[in-house]
């Protein structure tokens, strides 16, 4: 009885973990022999999924017993459920790694450097940079992004307001924006979100001259007068009633405000592409401009890199993989389907999808773009950024005492790193 | 010789029938295993692990060292603990409206001769069948300040609504307008079945005493409803102490809920837990922070059964 009891508690064990651990358990042989490998990849935009099972299926034909099992995690759970994973030895054989966690994989240990001698100057250099710790290369950037002004055609004509010039400036941006509001239409000229700081308020902060940490990862910039200036950018914007108040943007998100012609401009990423050619309002209504420039010009530069989990029982197959992800014909591959590839040379392909659109203004971008801030522990000190900002989105508390607040807790926190 | 040989068989009957106990018991005891072993690895274990964890710290990916007290007093110092502690207070308190509106839907579809019962029961029980997250989405709609329905209805008649969930003024009515509605359908037929298990006689011999059916109510529904209402009170205040689901999907997911407003006053004990556990990987002090509010809730429980003493009448 009590023999049988623990076998079926045992069965039960497995039954849960069946689902979990998947792949992990085949073919525990040797590597190099011709078994049947699956290797599980793990990635989080749905809209690049179908690109990423292609690249998988032309890997296949080169590794005839290779095969890859994509699998989709919503962004808003991918790092929670990859932690989980991670600590409990089931994470995925490649997964996508990006800029803000990328230090706490490589300082725990838990993704593998790469080993082998790579070309890395194939890759914009910030990219590599941001892929890089204590001298070790730990993924291949597969893709890049920069931030852009998305704007409504329709409605720029409508307001009789001329579109953005390559060259214009903070001062142009604020004349358009009053503009272009129209109370009675329930227009407001632009959505100052809160919650992406990559697209928003890092960019502003950089080009008033601020900066979001020093360079050596340890000190906050947010007392900076000039990052303050930067946040100020957007709350002013608010106070303005340029810009929806953060209670409605709770409600409804900014992109789906733009979406449906209620914002005039929405800074985006690269990555909007996919999104604003299909959706059937903005497909033949949006177009991009560069970021204005402050005191200086910049945008967040920042890119998705594939990486190896440590604990991969497949290491030769999933180092194959990763650099195919990241050569020349891959990069080709999702030129043309998805975000700009990181391989230099290869994102003609990607401008020319769409020539309706000025999308060279992304490429164009990265002449003078600024790396995506991060350190060990980024998630902690962005939950900080939120919890001290919404109050200055609200107006509850003064944008600089809001910053002070933050630059002080963010310091606390990296000074635990 | 007679009374030996009357003892003997005695004595050995005895023998005899605690044997057979012994091994009734270990039947019983063998029939009980496997829901014993899945409650002692899936249930006990994981609380005395957390107990252990509550007093270390840990790595983002495992690992942890022994602090000693060193999350408790940080727990005890921490405003958001406080904040955290007094939403779901709140919302607790506020939820017990939900047992006195399901004891009167309950009574009003108790009524005799009322036509289609089981399809209002449906009806109320629909929303506890339904996923917290879909009900929460759902809501999420209803209570936007531009689009959603709520505001419609109200622009009707002149009202300008506001961002139900995004105004730190109104958002905690607002969810526990959706706790109840998705908890008064169980609660409802708790309820139901309570009614009917009371016997006829008594509001026979009430109403041959003159008594009617509001005076019937007061003076024999409820009080023979009250061990009933006591189990509702003791499962939601569980329930409500718990919270989680709701509020995570209702004030945004991941991360952006920070971003909500209304965000002091909705996030919950437990929702603080998982931030600390998932998010910002403090996953010592995220024990911590459930093992007092486990603490709390045991506390809460043995209280409202010191209390039952009070208003609970057993037949």
């Amino acid at each position: 009885m009590w023999k049988s009891a623990r076998s079926g508690a045992a069965l039960l064990c497995a039954v849960l973990l069946a689902s979990a651990c998947g792949g992990g358990e085949q073919a525990g042989t040797g590597a190099g022999t011709q078994d049947k490998v699956t290797l599980s990849y793990g990635v989080w935009d749905a809209t690049q999924q179908a690109v990423m099972q292609e690249l998988g299926a032309e890997f296949t034909k080169t590794h005839p017993n290779v095969a890859i099992d994509v699998q989709l995690t919503p962004w808003a759970d991918y790092w929670t459920k990859m932690k989980a994973a991670v600590t409990g030895g089931a994470a995925p054989d490649v997964f996508w790694m990006n800029g803000p966690n990328f230090q706490l994989y490589a300082s725990n240990g838990v993704i593998k450097p790469i080993e082998e001698q790579v070309d890395t100057s194939v890759y914009p250099k910030g990219l590599v940079d941001l892929y890089t710790y204590e001298g070790k290369l730990y993924g291949l950037p597969k893709d890049m992004d920069t931030v852009g002004v998305w704007y409504n055609k329709t409605l720029f004509e409508a307001a009789k307001v001329t579109p953005p010039a390559d060259d214009w400036t903070w001062a142009d941006f604020k004349e358009a924006a009053a503009k272009l509001t129209d109370a009675k239409k329930g227009v407001y000229a632009i959505g100052a979100e809160l919650t992406s700081f990559q697209e928003y308020q890092y960019n502003t902060i950089y080009q008033a001259g601020g900066h979001v940490i020093s360079p050596d990862g340890k000190k906050s910039g947010y007392d900076d007068p000039k990052t303050i200036e930067g946040l100020k950018f957007w709350t002013d914007l608010i106070a303005a009633k340029q810009s929806p108040d953060l209670k409605t943007m709770t409600d409804t998100a900014p992109l789906q405000l733009f979406e449906a012609g209620k914002l005039a401009m929405y800074w985006g990423g690269s990555w909007n592409v996919a999104e604003f050619t299909k959706n059937d309002y903005t497909k033949d209504k949006v177009d991009v401009a560069p970021l204005p420039k402050g005191e200086k010009q910049a945008t967040i530069i920042h890119g998705v890199a594939n990486v190896v989990s440590a604990k991969t029982e497949h290491p030769a197959e999933a180092w194959e993989f990763v650099k195919f992800l990241g050569s020349k014909p891959a990069a080709g591959i999702l030129g043309k389907k998805g975000p700009i590839p990181a391989y230099n040379g290869t994102q003609s392909d990607w401008v020319a999808a769409h020539p309706e659109l000025k999308l060279q203004v992304f490429l164009d971008a990265v002449a003078y773009a600024v790396p995506y801030p991060v350190s060990k522990n980024t998630a902690a000190w962005q939950e900080a950024e939120l919890t001290h900002l919404t109050k200055a989105w609200t107006g509850e508390v003064p944008v600089d005492k809001a910053a002070a607040d933050l630059a002080a807790g963010m310091n606390d926190l990296l000074a635990k790193e | 010789m007679t009374t030996t040989a009357g003892t003997r068989p005695t004595r050995a009957a005895h023998a005899a029938s605690k044997r057979r106990f012994r091994a009734e018991a270990l039947w019983g005891y063998a029939f009980i295993a496997p829901t014993g072993l899945g409650l002692a690895i899936f249930y006990l274990w994981p609380v005395v692990q957390t107990t252990y964890f509550s007093f270390t710290e840990w790595g983002a990916f495992g690992g942890h060292t022994w602090t000693g007290l060193d999350n408790y007093t940080r727990l005890i110092g921490d405003p958001e603990v406080g904040r955290a502690l007094v939403n779901t207070l709140t919302y607790t308190v506020l939820g017990l409206v939900g047992i006195p509106l399901a004891i009167v839907f309950a009574a009003l579809l108790n009524r005799p001769g009322l036509r289609g019962v089981s399809a209002y029961r449906t009806a109320f029980f629909l929303p506890v069948v339904t996923m917290p997250v879909a009900v929460a989405m759902l809501w999420r709609w209803l209570y936007n300040g531009d689009y959603g329905l709520v505001n419609q209805v109200l622009s009707v008649v002149g009202i300008d609504g506001p961002n139900w969930i995004a105004d730190p003024a109104t958002a905690m009515y607002a969810l526990v307008v959706v706790g109840i509605w998705s908890s008064i359908g169980y609660n409802l037929i708790i309820f139901l079945a309570g009614m009917q298990a009371i016997p006829k006689e008594l509001y026979e011999a009430a109403s041959m005493d003159g008594a009617g059916s509001v005076r019937q109510f007061f003076r024999i529904t409820l009080p023979m409803l009250s061990p009933t209402a006591f189990f509702i009170s003791i499962v939601s205040v569980i329930g409500s102490l718990q919270l989680f689901d709701l509020v995570f999907v209702m004030t945004g997911s991941g991360q952006s809920a920070r971003a909500n407003p209304a965000y002091a006053r909705l996030q919950t004990v437990v929702q603080l837990f998982y931030e600390r556990a998932f998010v910002t990987n403090d996953r010592g002090y995220a024990a911590a922070i459930v093992i007092a509010l486990l603490v709390l809730i045991a506390a809460l429980t043995v209280l409202q059964f010191r209390l039952q003493r009070r208003w609970v009448h057993y037949v």
